[in-house]
C-alpha cells in the first residue's frame, strides 16, 4: 500500500519512503482569506498578452496567475498573500494594479 | 467633512519594528497611534522561524518569562544538501534554552501580538484593521497618513512607516531608489502538525528545546535556500528563492518544496504530518546595498519596509533588526518632537543611532554576504563540492589506501571544474565579506 494525495500522485524520495503529495487546493484550503468584495489587485491582461515573459506564472506562490488558450492571463484575487511577488517580477508597466486588501480583509495568518 | 485625528507620531505597522516605535515612544510619555492593516498584528507575517531576544532586554526586562515561544533553540545545523546527499555542521548546547537564551522559535501572529499589547500598556493607541492608503503631505512633509477608515485621516509630528517589505509609504515619499526584482526572494512554508513526542524523538531534543537547520543546494536551478524548525507541536519547512530565477520560469515554488521534503535528510523529519498552515512573504534579500534613504521630512522608515532583513547565510535574521530599528525610530522621533524640529535634519538622529547599533554595523560590514550566497559559487558549486569532499574523505576504499586529505580535496575540486586560484579568490573574499 502506498499513500496517496489528492490528485492521486504520490512523492517517493529516494530513499523509498512515501507519503501523500498534498494537491494544490488542499495546500491553499489550509490558509484563512477574509475576502474583501473589492478585488485589491487588478489584472490587465490585454497587457499581458504582449508579455514574453509571464513571471507571474511560475513566481506566484498562491498560483493566481493562470495562462488561457487565447493568450491572455486568468487572475482572481481572493486567495492571495499579498506578498508582492507579482508586481516585483511583472515586465510589462501597467499590468498589475497593486494595493493592499481593505483592513482587516486577506490573508489571516495563524501558525506561521 | 473630514475630521482628523492628531497624535505625536504615528506607526504604521504592528509589526516588530512598529511595535517597538511605538512601544518606546509610549515610554516617553508620547501619544502614538499604531496602525495594523491586519485584523491582529502579526495576521499578514510570516518568516524563517527564529526571534532573536537579545535586543529585547532594552525595552521589557526578563522578557523570555512571558514572550510567547514554541521552542528555545538548542540545536543550530547548517545544512550543505545536493539531490541525494546533505553534509551538515550541527551545534548543540542546553545553555541556549536556559536564561538569558539566546533565540526562540514564535508563531508570529502569536509574538507580533504580545509585542504590539506591550506597546499598548506603555500607553500606545493600537487601531487593528486599518489599512493606511497613502501619506498625507503638506509643503513637501509629511504630517499623517490616510486612513481606509471612514474619516480616517491621522494627523502626527512624525510618521514612522514600518508598513514591511513592500513600504509603500518609503516609496511615496521618494525615499526608495529603483526597486528591482533582483534585490527580493520570496518565502514560502509550510508548518506541518506532528505529536510532540515525534518531534522530540526525531530532533533528539527534550522539553521545550529545539532546532533550526538552514539548508544551501535545495532550490535547484533556482538561487535561494531551505529551512527547517521546530515549534512545540509543529515543523515548519520553507524555502526562499530569488524572484527573478522563479519568474524565468521552470519550477513554481510548491514543487520546489515537495522536493526538499522528499530528500532522504529531510524526510524522516517531517513525514507523515499533515500541512496546518501554507503561507508565503516577500524578503528583502540584498541588505545594505538596497536599502532607501532611512529620514525624510516628518518621516522615518524600520524594519523591513528599510530592507533591514540580513541574509547572509550562516546568519539569517530580521525579527531582531526590525525591533532595533523600531526602537531607535520611537527614540530619535521623541527627540526630534522635544527639540520641535522633526524635518530630515531634526530626525537625522535616527540614522546616527542605527549606525552605532548592531542594525547598520552589521549590516554594512555583510553588505557582501548577500551577493555571496546568492552567487554561483555558493549556490551551484559548494553544496556539491563539500559533499563530494565528505564523502571522498569518510568512504573507506579499501584495498586501495587512503587518497590523503590534500589530494581528495584537489582531486574534487578539479572535478567540480574549479581551479585553485579561482577557489582561493573565492575563500579570499568570503573571508573579507564576512571578516
Amino acid at each position: 500500500m502506498t499513500a496517496r494525495g489528492a490528485q492521486g500522485n504520490e512523492v517517493v524520495g529516494p530513499l523509498g519512503p512515501t507519503y501523500p503529495a498534498i494537491s494544490f487546493e488542499t495546500r491553499m484550503d489550509s490558509v484563512e482569506f477574509r475576502v474583501h468584495e473589492r478585488p485589491h489587485i487588478v489584472v490587465d491582461d490585454t497587457i499581458c498578452r504582449d508579455c514574453s515573459v509571464r513571471g507571474c506564472i511560475t513566481a506566484c506562490p498562491a498560483n493566481l496567475f493562470i495562462p488561457t488558450s487565447d493568450g491572455g492571463i486568468l487572475f482572481n484575487y481572493e486567495q492571495c498573500f499579498e506578498c508582492g511577488t507579482c508586481y516585483l517580477v511583472c515586465n510589462e508597466e501597467g499590468a498589475i494594479s497593486w494595493s493592499y486588501p481593505e483592513g482587516g480583509h486577506g490573508v489571516v495568518f495563524h501558525s506561521s | 467633512m473630514t475630521e482628523t485625528t492628531e497624535f505625536d507620531a504615528v506607526v504604521v505597522g504592528a509589526g516588530p519594528a512598529g511595535a517597538a516605535a511605538a512601544f518606546e515612544l509610549a515610554r516617553a510619555g508620547r501619544s502614538v497611534a499604531l496602525v495594523e492593516r491586519g485584523p491582529f498584528p502579526g495576521s499578514k507575517n510570516m518568516y524563517g522561524g527564529v526571534v532573536y531576544g537579545r535586543i529585547l532586554d532594552t525595552l521589557i526586562p526578563r522578557w523570555w518569562e512571558e514572550m510567547p515561544v514554541q521552542r528555545w533553540v538548542t540545536r543550530r545545523q547548517t545544512m550543505l544538501m545536493t539531490g541525494h546527499q546533505a553534509l551538515t555542521i550541527d551545534y548543540r548546547t542546553d545553555t541556549w534554552g536556559r536564561p538569558p537564551y539566546n533565540g526562540a522559535t514564535a508563531y508570529r501572529p502569536d509574538f507580533d501580538s504580545w509585542l504590539a499589547d506591550k506597546a499598548v500598556q506603555q500607553g500606545a493607541t493600537l487601531l487593528c484593521s486599518t489599512t493606511v492608503t497613502g501619506l498625507l503631505v503638506e509643503g513637501g512633509r509629511t504630517v499623517g497618513v490616510r486612513t481606509d477608515r471612514p474619516d480616517g485621516d491621522l494627523r502626527a509630528g512624525v510618521v514612522i512607516a514600518a508598513d514591511g517589505v513592500n513600504s509603500f509609504l518609503a516609496k511615496e515619499a521618494g525615499l526608495y531608489g529603483e526597486v528591482s526584482a533582483d534585490n527580493y526572494t520570496v518565502g514560502v512554508k509550510e508548518t506541518i502538525a506532528l505529536p510532540r513526542e515525534v518531534i522530540d524523538e526525531r530532533f533528539a531534543v527534550r522539553g521545550d528545546h529545539g532546532v533550526d537547520i538552514e539548508i544551501i543546494g535545495c532550490t535547484g536551478e533556482v538561487p535561494g535556500g531551505g529551512f527547517l524548525y521546530t515549534n512545540a507541536d509543529t515543523v515548519a519547512v520553507g524555502l526562499v528563492l530569488s524572484l527573478p530565477a522563479l519568474a524565468a520560469g521552470g519550477s513554481r515554488p510548491e514543487e520546489l518544496l515537495a522536493a526538499l521534503k522528499a530528500h532522504p535528510a529531510v524526510a524522516p523529519l517531517v513525514e507523515g504530518g499533515e500541512v496546518k498552515e501554507y503561507s508565503a512573504h516577500v524578503i528583502p534579500e540584498a541588505g545594505y546595498d538596497m536599502m532607501p534613504e532611512l529620514v525624510g521630512d516628518g518621516l522615518l522608515v524600520a524594519g523591513d519596509a528599510a530592507a533591514m532583513c540580513l541574509a547572509a547565510g550562516v546568519w539569517l535574521e530580521g525579527v531582531n533588526f526590525a525591533i532595533g530599528s523600531g526602537a531607535a525610530a520611537g527614540r530619535a522621533a521623541h527627540a526630534a518632537l522635544r527639540s520641535g524640529d522633526t524635518t530630515a535634519a531634526g530626525l537625522a538622529g535616527y540614522r546616527t543611532r542605527l549606525e552605532s547599533s548592531f542594525v547598520l554595523a552589521d549590516h554594512r560590514k555583510l553588505r557582501e554576504a548577500p551577493h555571496l550566497v546568492m552567487g554561483d559559487l555558493a549556490q551551484r558549486q559548494l553544496p556539491g563540492l563539500a559533499c563530494d569532499v565528505a564523502e571522498a574523505v569518510f568512504q573507506v576504499t579499501n584495498p586501495d589506501p587512503k587518497p590523503g586529505l590534500v589530494r581528495i580535496a584537489r582531486k574534487q575540486i578539479a572535478r567540480h571544474g574549479l581551479k585553485l586560484p579561482t577557489v582561493a579568490r573565492e575563500t579570499i573574499r568570503a573571508l573579507r565579506a564576512y571578516g
